[in-house]
């Protein structure tokens, strides 16, 4: 995985809340069996017209918002099913960073797989920024992982929590498995004690 | 200490906790279907990795494949792909698969209680938010993304971080016709799609403990739609008759053990959970939804909504889109609301017991001018039983058609789905938009009231009938 450093990037406005993962990306797009290109269909429905043409609309099609990192987007991110395509298709998409007042729980796991940084904020905060965005849209936030903070230039600046050890992963690059497997021993261990007290799992 | 059946199942399963890491926790059991798991295949193949438990994997194809003409080739080439790839993902590995033609066959959550194949206290996974469902056996079963199925096949671990428990309790008599489908609706109005956010829910009270294994399954089975990881109901005689014979359940000696150890499971009296909601089974009427999203429900004696009714000013702003979206107007009786296509299925209501019900309902009918109904049963077994019953003649000879197992309209990825502006009543468990084709409107309801509103054309109060 890519390490997450300290980037400044446009910040990109979606206001809306409960957005599902079936429009983050609509299941026509979940029959592929690769990882990669779904960034061309990320809210596909909202984005593209009837004949396949941009959704000048659509938020994410202004001008302004081209080449953004970071979405801020209303509260509940994310919710519906555990599909992974979801992040896939945000990373894809060019994101690497969605400041929110909440997700759903799988969709917020899944972001962390996939070097996208999921932040939370409470609903002021959250509301100050989307004014933030759409006062100036084009605006850059400066986010700082390894100090959990991101600035403003309107100095609507916080600080944000983050699981110590999603962070350190998430800033190293460190994928889960090898780091899971450097523990293959008590995993041994678990299994053979396991398997004595529950033997009829292994039949 | 007092604990909780999901600190009790937490405690059992977990491994280590190595510095500055999450909490790694075991995993007994592992389900698979083919739109979730081609790249945790890949990603194992490329880093030269094996799967480490091949016997904790049941694998079955269920999102894309036709309900019918089950025969012929699939069309769609990129489902057939991803049909072809899970077949020889499943034998590279040598995983128990129930293909497309397999006689065990069927939607991934129906399948694999129909075999036994989870048991109270185990730790069960799958790329499916649905995956829930297995708590309506004492299993702490959740949901995970394909990294984490790769994850699971290589380590049959998960990092994971304690949930906060909340308890759901329900007690007095359901009315006559509601279900737990209308349980699990009315509780999703009451806290919210993000209400159990962070949450494992454990429902209790008489009135579960009313339910059928069957309906406990569709109880559990939307717990994620009201943001819980994970639903539990605490495992009892019927959780025990249920499993005892069946092919992936523990026999002779083994039952013995297994069966002290799954009674040793539920809460202890005083445990604390960290949310309590109660509800009284009484007051729940059958349910419809209205909207977009599961929160947005109400009683069949009720109205839709209009946004001025709501305080909260988000909460009024997705009314107002709802409305639009499903093309209804504020204050229509839900009672006048007409529709184009029944559909009865999914992983929430595709057993036997809905398929009972919704003939019941059926029997002597006609589906209404205009309408379409499509009955789907969850597996191949449930078809059979079905059959065996004689259900699908009153299904076929009320104008319903019936179909071959799979997911179908619940999502919709298969070929069967609405057109813009078609307007179902559905068994499934997501209205969202689009969910059921593009431009589709879904109402989630029960198997009782899906068929009810088959023959005539709308909603209605079953409890009238
Ligand atoms: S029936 Fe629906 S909810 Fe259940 S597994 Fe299939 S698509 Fe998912």
């Amino acid at each position: 995985m890519e390490p997450y450093n300290k980037h400044e990037s446009i910040a990109a406005l979606m206001n809306r809340s409960n957005v599902d993962t079936d429009q983050i990306i609509p299941k026509q797009f979940l029959k592929k069996v690769e990882r990669s290109g779904f960034g061309v269909h990320l809210f596909h429905d909202w984005r593209y017209n009837e004949d396949g043409s941009d959704n000048t609309e659509f938020e994410l099609n202004k001008p302004a918002f081209k080449d953004a990192k970071i979405l801020v987007v209303g509260d509940n991110f994310g919710c519906g099913s555990s599909r992974e395509h979801a992040p896939w298709a945000i990373a894809d998409y060019g994101f690497n960073t969605i400041i929110s007042s909440s997700y759903a729980d799988i969709f917020y796991n899944n972001c962390f797989k996939n070097s996208v940084l999921p932040i939370v904020v409470d609903k002021t905060t959250l509301a100050t920024l989307m004014d933030e965005v759409s006062a100036n849209e084009g605006v850059k936030f400066v986010v700082d992982l390894e100090n959990q903070q991101v600035t403003t230039p309107a100095g609507n600046d916080f600080k944000f929590e983050v699981d110590h050890a999603r962070k350190e992963n998430l800033s190293k690059g460190l994928d889960d498995i090898s780091l899971t497997l450097q523990q293959i021993d008590k995993i041994d261990q678990y299994e053979e004690k396991h398997k004595q007290s529950h033997p009829w799992l292994w039949v | 200490m007092k604990k909780t059946m999901y600190e009790k199942i937490w405690d059992s399963h977990f491994v280590v906790e190595a510095a500055g890491q999450a909490p790694l926790l075991y995993v007994d059991r592992h389900l698979m279907h083919e739109v979730t798991s081609p790249q945790a295949f890949e990603g194992l193949r490329l880093s030269n990795r094996k799967v480490r438990n091949p016997h904790s994997i049941l694998a079955t194809m269920d999102h894309c494949v036709p309900t019918k003409n089950r025969d012929l080739p699939i069309a769609d080439p990129i489902a057939k792909k991803q049909i072809e790839t899970m077949a020889k993902n499943c034998q590279d590995n040598n995983l128990n698969l129930y293909d497309m033609k397999n006689p065990n066959n069927g939607v991934i959550h129906i399948v694999v209680p129909e075999h036994g194949f989870v048991h109270p206290g185990m730790v069960v996974v799958c790329g499916d938010s649905h995956t829930a469902t297995h708590g309506a056996f004492g299993a702490l079963a959740f949901g995970i993304g394909t990294s984490e199925v790769e994850h699971v096949m290589a380590t049959q671990t998960l990092p994971q971080q304690k949930s906060k428990t909340m308890l759901i309790q329900i007690d007095g008599e359901l009315s006559k016709y509601a279900s737990a489908k209308d349980i699990a609706l009315a509780i999703t109005g009451k806290i919210g799609t993000a209400g159990g956010t962070g949450h494992v829910i454990e429902y209790a009270g008489s009135a579960i403990t009313n339910l059928s294994m069957e309906g406990r399954m569709t109880l559990c089975n939307m717990a994620i739609e009201a943001g819980a990881r994970a639903g539990l109901v605490a495992p009892d005689q019927k959780t025990f008759d249920y499993l005892k014979g069946r092919e992936f359940a523990p026999s002779g000696d083994n039952w013995d053990k297994a069966l002290a150890y799954w009674k040793s499971l539920p809460s202890d009296d005083g445990a604390k959970f960290d949310t309590i909601i109660t509800l009284n089974a009484a007051d729940i009427e059958p349910q419809v939804t209205w909207g977009t999203s599961p929160e947005q429900v109400t009683g069949i004696t009720s109205i839709v909504p209009a946004p001025e009714d709501f305080d909260d000013e988000i909460k009024r702003q997705a009314c107002s889109n709802a409305l639009n979206y499903m093309g209804l107007t504020a204050h229509t009786k839900i009672t006048d609301i007409p529709v184009d296509l029944i559909f009865i299925g999914s992983c929430t209501n595709g057993r036997i017991e809905d398929f009972r019900i919704a003939a019941e309902m059926t029997k002597g009918t006609k589906v209404a001018d205009n309408v379409t109904a499509i009955a789907v049963p969850g597996s191949y077994h449930v078809k059979k039983q079905a059959e065996d019953e004689g259900l699908d003649k009153i299904f076929i000879d009320a104008g319903w058609e019936w179909r071959e197992p799979g997911c179908s309209m619940c999502l919709a990825m298969n070929g069967d789905e609405l057109t813009a502006g078609q307007r179902s009543a559905s068994t499934s468990n997501r209205n969202f938009e689009g969910r059921q084709g593009k431009g589709g409107r879904t109402h989630l309801v029960s198997p009782a009231m899906a068929a009810a509103a088959a023959s005539a054309g709308h909603f209605v109060d079953i409890r009238t009938l």
